[in-house]
């Protein structure tokens, strides 16, 4: 046991839980201002929804015992035995309680990034049903492929650092999903979507920016090199996609705007995330352009592929996901982390292979997954308020409140 | 009784503020209104989804004055709003029946 590395972990699960209300302002800011409450709840219930799932069921089905690699065993249910002790095969100097809230954190802020792209059109209560259902059998057994002691993926070798497959793919997918099989916004293509207060968004990039240093580095498990080496290539890819993304927005439409600037910061802050704690700082840098570049360029191509998600979860999650995950293929090194791999760059061309196997796996799963819950609550008990109260906004018709009053 | 609407660009609000103040103009009305004329919308761009804007932002000030002033008020409204450009808003003039004073009851051009 070590008093640092408990306090550090500690402090970074509170730094994660902030990502959380941090992406509500993010999202809030973005869609009409009849929608900016029906939008921050979703987000911040899911703390007290997953909070709870996590308790139950949810860090059992995670981080248990192995079961042929695909999920934990029930051994955890109820926290019953994750307390002061540490668990060595996840970390041997913090309490196991302490890797368990860390844990939940990146359990609730996962479904979250889902629901900007349902945003303005989901009906509470389904909501709810679907994201229960999808943390309990997507995220858990994901988490635990990747990171479960015995999971599949993690006995393959791939390289994920702080959830660039589990949380980033694997949300960019579900929000693929909800897009097409939700359908698009009553007025989608007529009228003009224009995001309600961007100094909210941006705030709330700034809140997720602060909050990813304990959400990257607070992954090493440890107050050590490694933890630090993931914060500096956490800011540094970060930087680099504000630069990349206005830049190329600047030269494609004559301007660099403000919201391009705060979807850069998450873009990059995405796709650093497998990496964080494989590379050095250069290699930071140039997973920040392509991750500002990418994802600017794939949320442009939303608009030509015609699906409505509303606040380009796919393009920035599922794109800065994607590439993150292939970019650790490419740029990890021993040099930098000796409990890490050599990327396809560092003489290692198996490791991108092995990344690619990874994002594969995450990739179909989570969608035929997703699709299915979809359908299912889509047949029962529905996904979309009706159409009126779609047009009179959810703060008024899901929560009965306004967002502002004079 | 006259009462004078003008829709202005929303930052020559101080200018045409103070010109009136000049003037001994003693009271105002202003409000913050969206709408369009000539000048059309704009085009913002979010996340490269670009957006017509049709209803542009633009303040409008109510000012109340006995006839004989009226002109004098215009004028100094054009002079203090005018930049030259299109857009630069419209003034409409209309009679007023009657004035009241809440506070004392007074009606009229006293109580304007």
């Amino acid at each position: 046991m070590n008093a640092a590395d408990t306090a550090f972990v500690l402090f970074s699960a509170a730094l994660v839980m902030l990502m959380t209300p941090g992406l509500a302002l993010f999202y809030g800011g973005l869609v009409r201002s009849k929608n900016v409450l029906g939008t921050i709840m979703q987000n911040f219930f899911m703390l007290g929804v997953i909070g709870v799932q996590w308790a139950l069921i949810g860090y059992s089905l995670a981080f248990g015992p192995d079961i042929g690699g695909f999920v934990g065993s029930l051994s955890y249910i109820g926290l019953s035995g994750v307390g002061a002790e540490p668990f060595e095969t996840y970390s041997k100097t913090i309490p196991h309680a302490t890797f368990m809230i860390f844990q939940m954190m990146f359990a609730i802020i996962t479904p979250a990034l889902i629901t900007g792209a349902w945003a303005e059109r989901l009906k509470f209560s389904s909501f709810l049903v679907f994201i229960l259902l999808w943390a309990t059998l997507v995220y858990d057994p994901v988490a635990h492929w990747v990171w479960g002691d015995g999971g599949w993926l993690k006995s393959l070798g791939a390289l994920d650092f702080a959830g660039g497959t589990v949380v980033h793919i694997n949300a960019g997918i579900a929000a693929l999903v909800a897009a097409i099989v939700i359908g698009k916004r009553e007025g989608y293509g007529r009228e003009a979507f224009i995001p309600h207060n961007l100094p909210m968004t941006v705030l709330g990039a700034g809140l997720l920016w602060f909050g990813w240093f304990g959400f990257n580095a607070g992954s090493a498990l440890a107050a050590d090199g490694i933890a630090t080496t993931a914060f500096v290539a956490t800011h540094l890819a970060t930087c680099a996609a504000v630069l990349a993304w206005c830049f190329v927005e600047w030269a494609f439409r004559g301007k660099p705007t403000t919201l391009g600037a705060a979807s850069g910061a998450v873009a990059g802050l995405v796709a650093i995330t497998p990496a964080a704690g494989f590379v050095g700082p250069m290699s930071a840098i140039l997973i920040g352009i392509g991750a500002g570049s990418l994802c600017y360029l794939a949320v442009l191509l939303k608009v030509k592929l015609g699906y409505d998600d509303s606040l380009d979860v796919v393009g920035v999650h599922g794109v800065g996901g994607l590439w993150g995950a292939l970019a650790t293929g490419l740029f990890a090194s021993t040099a930098v982390n000796p409990a890490g791999a050599d990327g396809l760059f560092f003489g290692n061309p198996a490791q991108f292979g092995i990344q690619v196997v990874a994002v594969a796996a995450t990739v179909i799963y989570s969608f035929v997954i997703s699709y299915i819950l979809l359908k299912v609550i889509d047949a029962t008990m529905g996904l979309r308020v009706a159409k009126e109260d779609e047009v009179a906004g959810l703060d008024l018709t899901e929560h009965q409140e306004a967002g502002y009053s004079l | 009784m006259k009462k004078i609407e003008a829709i202005i660009q929303p930052f020559k609000l101080e200018m045409v503020k103070e010109a009136l103040h000049a003037i001994s103009v003693q009271g105002m009305t202003v409000n913050e209104v969206k709408g369009f004329g000539r000048q059309k919308g704009i085009r913002e761009v979010y996340r490269g989804m670009e957006y017509q804007v049709d209803f542009l932002p633009k303040v409008k000030i109510e000012v109340i004055a006995p006839d004989d002033k009226v002109k004098e008020i215009t004028e100094t409204i054009i002079a203090s709003a005018r930049t030259g450009r299109i857009g630069d808003g419209k003034i409409f003039v209309s009679p007023v029946e009657e004035v009241i004073r809440i506070r004392t009851g007074e009606t009229g051009e006293a109580a304007v």
